[in-house]
């Protein structure tokens, strides 16, 4: 049995489905040879701490860590001092610095520990130097939650796919556009009020900026430019439109002559724009799904479609992440 | 000569028939009909390509006949556009002159507006505009969308354009 001992930083949503699932997942990775155990949850009100593992029925309930801390040393502090072997790094994305997130990981990395996470603001500052760090410290940086939520993409190109040359990869990889986009489309509703129907179903946030401006599916795109296509780009370098000119009327004139309009991010052409969609193509996905097609020599065009986003959707891809660094050693391992 | 001809007929019966006359007096051989019903024009119409094998320098006789038959001849015995593709624009697509837009294409002398629609929602709201381009190959495709694009940029509309249109 490999002992796992994780410390998570970050308990906003995705870090209360990370304690979840890997609560719920106990008996299943034991039978597949891991005993996952959370050694430290830390937020930005403080640590837990329990070597022998926290108990997930002892946190699960507390929106912060207010009640239930007992160290409140800085969050790097506790990422070099707790005896883990996983850093799972969850706190909020910032695009623009990274942090808090770049520094987590640049000290977890530094401390030989390997990086699971779902935090795109770090990779798309600073992919190739954490990558670099990782490689020199001979730990892994995971990040399958970062590029379509828990749909298989990034460990589909680099295991599944192996031996294949990717030519391109295209998608839907925001859920709150593509779910405004879809109801304009059902519905005929103007922006604004799919908008405001996608706020109230906690499809999209106050500010949808983010969003609806293409920032995250830019952020993404430059993800997989990074890693998939060993680009070193940046954000900037990402031609970005969003959906906020689109009217209900486009939707409509689209429909009438086969196509949908959704929000495309491309790699390696780094754009985001709205683009027609034929209706039957299997990126012409509706509501909340994200959908990827992997364009390439061998096997021609690959499509997944998944949810995007959510607290147990987003906590399962970091936990294939984390099952897939103990089995690259183990049994993917080339000898 | 094995000549192909684009019609528009309207959806009423006895039309097919009366594309076929002036084809019958010319002893004209019919090697296929392609009736595309699911692609009804705006207009009501239904294209029908035909491919006929006949004297070219019998086709303008047809044209003519066809045209007093009622029957609109989008294209008859030139193959020059063989690709298509779809745009869509979004914006203040008529008061940033339309007949521009469409123009910038049609003066390429390799690729056409072949059908266009618009809707306007109300003065002021932004319209939609959709756009079928052919042009005479791939190449030609990529470069009216990049010309639409550069328009689109500078009269400031959205320019959405099909997936397929590029291969990655």
């Amino acid at each position: 049995m490999r002992e796992v001992k994780i410390s998570l930083v970050g308990y906003g949503v995705v870090g209360h489905g990370v304690v979840e699932v890997v609560g719920r997942k106990r008996k299943l990775m034991r039978d597949l040879g891991l005993d996952l155990k959370i050694v430290s949850i830390t937020d930005h009100t403080g640590t837990v701490i329990s070597p022998d593992g926290i108990a997930p029925e002892k946190v699960i309930g507390e929106k912060t860590l207010q009640n239930v801390k007992n160290s409140d040393a800085s969050s790097k502090d506790i990422i070099r001092s707790v005896n883990s072997d996983l850093v799972v790094e969850v706190t909020p994305t910032n695009i623009v610095h990274g942090q808090p997130g770049l520094g987590h990981m640049e000290e977890a990395l530094s401390c030989g520990k390997h990086v699971v996470t779902s935090n795109k603001g770090p990779l798309v500052v600073a992919y190739s130097r954490l990558k670099k760090l990782a490689d020199e410290k001979g730990v892994m940086l995971k990040f399958e939650a970062t590029v379509g939520g828990t749909m298989p993409l990034i460990s589909l190109i680099e295991r599944t796919l192996v031996g294949n040359k990717i030519l391109g990869v295209r998608g839907v990889f925001n859920g709150t556009c593509n779910y405004i986009l879809t109801r304009m489309a059902e519905e005929k509703y103007p922006y604004s009020f799919a908008l405001n129907e996608a706020q109230e179903l906690g499809y999209a946030e106050a500010d949808p900026t983010y969003d609806v401006e293409g920032v995250d599916t830019a952020g993404k795109v430059v993800i997989l430019a990074n890693s998939v296509f060993n680009m070193d780009v940046k954000y900037s370098d990402v031609q970005v439109r969003g959906i906020t000119e689109i009217t209900p009327e486009a939707l409509i004139l689209a429909h009438k002559r086969g196509y949908a309009i959704k929000l495309i991010g491309e790699v390696p052409a780094l754009t985001v724009k709205p683009m027609l969609v034929p209706l039957g193509s299997p990126l012409a996905v509706g509501s909340t799904l994200n959908a990827a097609a992997i364009y390439t020599d061998l096997s021609e065009t690959i499509t997944v479609t998944g949810l995007g986003a959510g607290r147990i959707e987003t906590a399962s891809a970091i936990l294939s992440d984390i099952v897939s660094i103990y089995r690259t050693k183990q049994i993917d391992a080339i000898f | 000569m094995r000549l192909s001809m684009d019609l528009e007929l309207q959806d009423i019966p006895g039309q097919l028939l009366l594309a076929l006359q002036p084809l019958k007096e010319i002893k004209g051989n019919i090697i296929s009909v392609v009736h595309h019903r699911d692609r009804k024009t705006p207009r009501g119409t239904i294209p029908v390509r035909f491919i006929v094998e006949m004297d070219r320098s019998k086709l303008e006789r047809v044209k003519s006949e066809l045209q007093a038959n009622g029957i609109v001849v989008v294209r008859a015995g030139e193959e020059r556009f063989i690709e298509e593709v779809t745009v869509l624009l979004v914006g203040h697509v008529l008061d940033s002159d339309l007949g521009d837009t469409v123009n910038q294409i049609d003066s390429t002398g390799f690729a056409e507006v072949m059908d266009l629609s618009l809707v306007m929602p109300g003065i002021d709201e932004p319209s939609s505009a959709y756009l079928r381009i052919r042009a005479t190959g791939k190449e030609e495709i990529l470069k009216s969308l990049a010309i639409l694009r550069a328009v689109g940029a500078q009269k400031k509309l959205l320019v959405i354009e099909p997936i397929e249109a590029e291969a990655i």
